[in-house]
């Protein structure tokens, strides 16, 4: 590793921006100015990555169904100006335009509804999922709060939005909020267990809890004369583990093929029916929120986190490279959102009672073995890859065969 | 007054109103309720102890409330499954309405 | 230090008495979470980092949930939205009385007990020594309670579970 390479002048330079402005204030007041400061850019940061999720989802979706996104939102005509902009910015204004309007939109509460729940579900899922971002690494020394128990902390804080989903269904005083909300419920904590499962392997291999020590066990090895990147995901247990991540943070955000509990042919907006303008943009935003803090989770556990994948490419700063595969994370699940079905209610308790919780525990087995078996040497070490990819790759088979056993093959009609 | 006995205190006044809670009210949801207050304010007084007091070894209150937490978590959903059997008989979930062994 | 201890006390007993006063049981139910919230909030201010996000995580991720379904699975549509009478005058006043001799004896063994000179600062404790601890001395605890929560949770499984024959009007 090349110290050189990683503490220089790109990678530095936020840290020495934030340390330029507290000096400014008197010494009492600093620390408040400093996480003040870590504060508003976090917010910042990713309040415009959520703006720019929403038009990338919106245009790739499109894309994947053959047709063209927003494209017209530009820039305002200023009328004193002499010429105005004819290019319309490939519609990338268009989440500002959607800003104004759910903020001007009539905020309508219904007459029976419980004020102030009503008032406070948006709030509480909102602050919870942004408080998941404080134990995300973005970056070497870009770790907003280095928490001894900071996945327990993350987990904790997912959990929290759960209650807020309930107490929007309820308050609106509508039966089918209620049963919308109650089944949102039931997929939330059926895929709370795998999500919390395929965590477990992380830890029982780095033998900690803390993202930053996770993140720094993923650096580089040499096997041989090369060097290769630690990450988790390339390892059997890892692998598996991270498909299991991805399955469970899709349907902790309520995400297609999991969106049942939004979706608008299901009981018209479910628990946001009565949900409008600037509400019901904030459980949007919080939406966004958990999937983003999910999809940084799963960078920082299993894709490396900050670290890049061979040690030349180091000049990229730490920050730019959790950013870009946050990025991809991101577009994997639009991806996967226009391209799978939505699944029913009781398809989706089955996926994940029944085969995603046998798998991840068989996953953390896994990762016992991986452990117990780090000292074979030289030709062992393939028996040892052959063995946990075969204690990931058998039960897959045998329950997938055994699970879909009675449903006939899929039959694929095109348009002529 | 140190921190330690405020500490006690408030765990004290959590206990007693859980157990006036349970006491009182005629819903068995209620009682369930108060009887997890009364679980949280002892736990409550392990972490009180734990931060104040000389303790042997540097983790045991923590890991006390810990397998006080699971216990609880086990005790409620058990007791709010009876609770949904016996509505399920009596349609009601008033502590009265149960006095079908009453002599 | 104390303000903040003060100010959690408030909100953890202010949030219990209203939980245990209201009738509307929804009402009980979130407010007794705020509670949960609260003592999770006295255990960050002790410094038990691990309890309290176990706390949040169990309690107001968990139990809460159960506690809101069972409320919801358990309503009486004649009685007005889950309204909740407060019982007899007779049972509330024993109640009472009952909680505040028990509240002055609690209070007076506080006041009167001798306790060692408190420490400065919480024990020093990581996820590690509580993990190592765990395994280590309560390892047969630990595997215990596992035990009991997998029982447990079959239990409450079976009893909860929808029994017997199924409606005639069910079937097409």
């Amino acid at each position: 590793m090349n110290p050189a390479a990683q503490n220089h002048f790109l990678e530095r330079a936020p840290l020495e921006l934030r340390d330029w402005f507290v000096n400014f204030f008197p010494d009492p007041l600093q620390w408040l100015v400093h996480h003040l400061i870590t504060i508003v850019a976090v917010l910042a940061i990713f309040g415009l990555f959520f703006a720019f999720t929403t038009v990338a989802e919106r245009k790739l979706l499109a894309r994947v169904q053959n047709r063209l996104g927003p494209n017209r939102a530009g820039l305002p005509k200023f009328s004193f100006l002499p010429w105005h902009l004819a290019h319309k910015l490939w519609g990338l204004t268009q989440p500002f335009a959607d800003a104004v309007k759910a903020i001007t939109k009539e905020d309508i509460v219904p007459a029976a509804a419980d004020k102030a729940l009503h008032f406070l579900a948006p709030v509480i899922v909102v602050a919870f999922s942004l408080m998941g971002f404080a134990v995300l690494p973005f970056g070497r020394q870009y770790l907003p709060v280095d928490l001894d128990a900071a996945l327990l902390y993350f987990f904790a804080a997912g959990s929290a939005t759960e209650l807020a989903i309930f107490m929007a269904g309820w308050s609106s005083r509508n039966k089918y909020s209620l049963l919308s909300a109650m089944r949102a419920l039931a997929q939330l904590i059926s895929y709370e267990l795998p999500l919390i499962l395929s965590v477990v392997p992380i830890v029982l291999v780095t033998g900690t809890l803390s993202t930053r020590a996770i993140v720094l066990q993923q650096g580089f090895w040499h096997p041989g004369f090369v060097t290769l990147p630690h990450w988790f995901v390339f390892t059997p247990w890892g692998f598996a583990g991270f498909i299991i991540f991805l399955i469970a943070a899709l349907a902790e955000s309520n995400r297609s093929p999991f969106d049942l509990p939004e979706a608008e042919s299901e009981l018209i907006a479910g628990h946001l029916t009565e949900y409008s303008g600037f509400k019901y943009a904030l459980f949007f935003m919080a939406e966004y929120f958990g999937l983003t803090a999910l999809s940084g989770l799963g960078v920082t556990l299993f894709l490396g986190g900050w670290q890049a994948p061979f040690p030349l490419l180091e000049v990229v700063p730490s920050y730019l490279w959790f950013m870009g595969k946050l990025i991809l994370m991101i577009v994997f699940f639009i991806w996967v959102r226009g391209t799978l079905l939505r699944l029913r209610i009781d398809q989706l308790t089955r996926l994940s009672w029944q085969f995603l919780v046998p798998l991840a525990l068989l996953n953390v087995g896994n990762a016992a073995f991986w452990v117990l078996s780090a000292h074979w040497a030289g030709p062992l070490q393939l028996v040892r890859w052959a063995l946990s990819l075969a204690i990931v790759i058998v039960p897959f088979v045998v329950m997938g065969r055994s699970l879909t056993a009675g449903y006939a093959p899929r039959t694929y009609r095109y348009a002529p | 007054m140190t921190p330690l006995q405020l500490c006690l205190l408030l765990s004290s006044g959590l206990f007693c109103i859980g157990l006036m809670g349970a006491l009182a009210r005629s819903s068995t949801i209620l009682v369930l309720l108060g009887i997890e207050l009364m679980l949280n304010a002892a736990n409550l007084n392990f972490i009180a102890f734990w931060r104040f007091g000389p303790s042997p070894a540097p983790a045991n209150g923590m890991i006390f409330v810990l397998f006080s937490i699971a216990v609880a978590a086990a005790e409620a959903a058990v007791g709010l499954a009876l609770i949904i059997a016996v509505y399920r008989h009596q349609k009601t979930i008033r502590l009265q309405e149960s006095s079908t062994l009453k002599g | 230090m104390t303000a903040a201890l003060l100010l959690i006390a408030v909100v953890i007993l202010g949030a219990a008495a209203a939980a245990m006063l209201r009738r509307n049981l929804i009402h009980s139910a979130l407010l007794l979470i705020l509670s949960w919230a609260g003592v999770a909030a006295f255990y960050l201010w002790a410094g038990a980092e691990f309890v309290a996000f176990a706390q949040v995580l169990v309690y107001v991720g968990a139990i809460s949930m159960v506690v809101l379904f069972a409320v919801l699975l358990t309503r009486q549509n004649h009685v007005g939205d889950l309204l909740v009478e407060p019982g007899t005058r007779a049972r509330a006043t024993t109640a009472v009385t009952v909680g505040a001799c028990m509240a002055a004896v609690l209070s007076a063994a506080v006041m009167a007990s001798r306790f060692p000179p408190p420490a400065d600062h919480a024990p020093v404790t990581s996820v590690r020594l509580i993990g190592l601890q765990l395994m280590r001395q309560h390892g047969a605890a630990l595997l215990i309670v596992g035990v009991i929560l997998t029982v447990a949770l079959l239990g409450a499984t079976v009893l909860a579970a929808t029994e017997g024959k199924p409606d005639p009007e069910d079937t097409p």
